[in-house]
């Protein structure tokens, strides 16, 4: 118990480091450049525990259970007696690992389609385009890229592709797809990707990623490890303006046929 | 109030791990079909996760959130550019340093360069070069978020910046170690997480409503995107320079 508490103890001092710059720089624009009292400074530096705090514990609950669960899940996906033991290890092709591409993607769907930050940026989507675009379908639309990105992704680590032509391919697609939506969508279908990969997702996806690139012959977890979090933030984007144009397209084939 | 809030905030926390739990569940139960090991661990740590999540959100909401938001429109109303500039940057830069995914990969990184012989395997070299690395992509969101802000000064297209950072990002790659390719591509979206996303976007929003002939949707939103396509350009340079 002692040296737990010691360790927490610890752990809230690298915190305190880790979170000094943003209350200086707050602190000091407040005090020297705009010059007026903060409003509710009880509240603030309560705010201020609570944040201290909940990183102590959540970085804690990381090294407990997500990191651990990416991994695990990573080994469990990958080993001899799951795959079947016909094949040798180094013999095998991308299609034996078709359960990982499966999990990565349901594992993005689930989790942008629960993302509370999504829905209400879904809500202010469906009210400014004037109901075209429907808070559900951009929901979806968002989650479908998510698991379309996430299974590339593991894709990408098993076969050991470079990460490079995903990516550069992704941006062709979103410059060709910008100049064919409507103006209103794209700054939000450009954010959109990067709203999904929340604090829970990113340390779960990144060990999945790890765990994947340890456990397949051939790959190493510096180079080939990391990657998957740019798979999940990019080709939400391109899913969305999809949808966007679809919508946007439906929208005058009935506006049409109603004339 | 403070006690009802706490306990909406703590149930919000275990909707954002459910999909998660469910989707291992599933996969757990019907195609592994064998029992984790370890379980009563993996269950602390999870209510640790939801703790500490749902302590940290309820932390920024009291503090951070607000006040950003206030210095914001105070930035706006003083109408001097500089200023405005200056606290741009500061604020996507401290955002960045302050980010806990990003605490988490920087040393998931220097963990497997040290283990990898990229650099030195002391104690003192990962620490090193993780902080070089923090510090690199919180300049970088720094950046990104001032020139975004003088995007909607401006009002410029959201995706010229966009298009930019594109061609910058597939300039850069071929010159980039390979394995800091990864890094780099995946620590723009870290960068942006969870604090970056609503002060950044609540700078923007806020912003583009206060200044005339701007829209909050199609001017305010933007800012994030460019975010995270900054870091990945600079931490490749990071990359070129450290080898």
């Amino acid at each position: 118990m002692l040296e737990w508490l010691l360790h927490i103890g610890l752990k809230l001092v690298e915190v305190c480091i880790n979170i000094l710059p943003i209350a200086l720089v707050i602190s000091c624009f407040q005090v020297l450049v705009i010059r007026k009292a903060v409003v509710y400074p009880r509240k603030l530096l309560i705010g201020f525990g609570f944040v201290l705090i909940g990183i102590v514990f959540f970085l804690e609950g990381l090294d407990m259970a997500l990191f651990p669960l990416g991994n695990l899940m990573a080994s469990q996906l990958t080993t001899p007696d799951f795959l079947g033991n016909n094949t040798e290890l180094t013999d095998r092709v991308w299609q034996d690992y078709y359960w990982v591409y499966l999990f990565a993607a349901s594992l993005g769907f689930a989790t942008a389609l629960a993302e509370p930050t999504l829905l209400a940026i879904a809500i202010k989507v469906q009210q400014t385009s004037g109901g075209a675009i429907r808070a559900w379908g951009f929901r979806i639309s968002v989650a479908i890229g998510v698991a379309i990105g996430l299974a590339l992704g593991t894709f990408r680590i098993v076969t050991g592709l470079d990460l490079y032509y995903f990516i550069i391919v992704g941006y062709l697609i979103v410059i060709i797809q910008t100049f064919f939506v409507p103006k209103l969508i794209i700054a939000l279908a450009y954010d959109s990707g990067n709203i999904t990969t929340s604090m829970v997702t990113i340390p779960l996806v990144t060990s999945l990623g790890f765990g994947l690139a340890e456990a397949i012959p051939g790959r190493t977890p510096l180079v080939d490890g990391f990657g998957l979090i740019a798979f999940a933030s990019l080709y939400p984007i391109i899913t969305v303006l999809a949808y966007a144009q679809i919508a946007q397209w439906l929208g005058k084939r009935k506006h049409l046929t109603n004339t | 109030m403070l006690k009802r809030r706490f306990i909406k905030q703590l149930l919000n926390s275990l909707f954002d791990l459910a999909p998660i739990i469910v989707v291992v569940l599933i996969f757990q139960v019907l195609v592994i079909g064998k029992s984790i090991a370890d379980v009563d661990r993996l269950i602390t740590g999870l209510l640790f996760v939801v703790l500490g999540l749902c302590l940290f959100i309820q932390g920024i909401e009291l503090s951070l959130l607000p006040l950003g938001e206030s210095m914001a429109y105070d930035f706006a109303k003083k109408g001097s550019l500089f200023w405005l500039l200056g606290f741009a940057f500061c604020l996507g830069f401290s955002a960045a340093i302050a980010e806990p995914a990003l605490i988490v990969l920087v040393e998931k990184a220097a963990l497997s360069a040290s283990n990898h012989h990229q650099i030195d395997s002391t104690e003192t070299a990962s620490a090193h070069y993780a902080l070089g690395l923090r510090f690199t992509v919180a300049i970088s969101v720094g950046l990104a978020i001032l020139i975004g802000v003088l995007r909607i000064l401006k009002g410029w297209p959201v995706y010229y910046p966009v298009f930019c950072a594109y061609a910058g990002i597939a300039l850069i790659t071929p010159f980039a170690p390979k394995d800091i390719i990864g890094i780099a591509y995946d620590s723009g979206s870290i960068a942006t997480a969870t604090i970056t996303v609503p002060i950044v976007t609540a700078l923007g929003v806020g912003l583009a409503s206060a200044i005339k002939g701007r829209n909050p949707i199609t001017d305010g939103f933007g800012l994030v995107v460019f975010a995270s396509l900054m870091p990945m350009i600079f931490v490749m340079i990071y990359g070129i320079a450290y080898a």
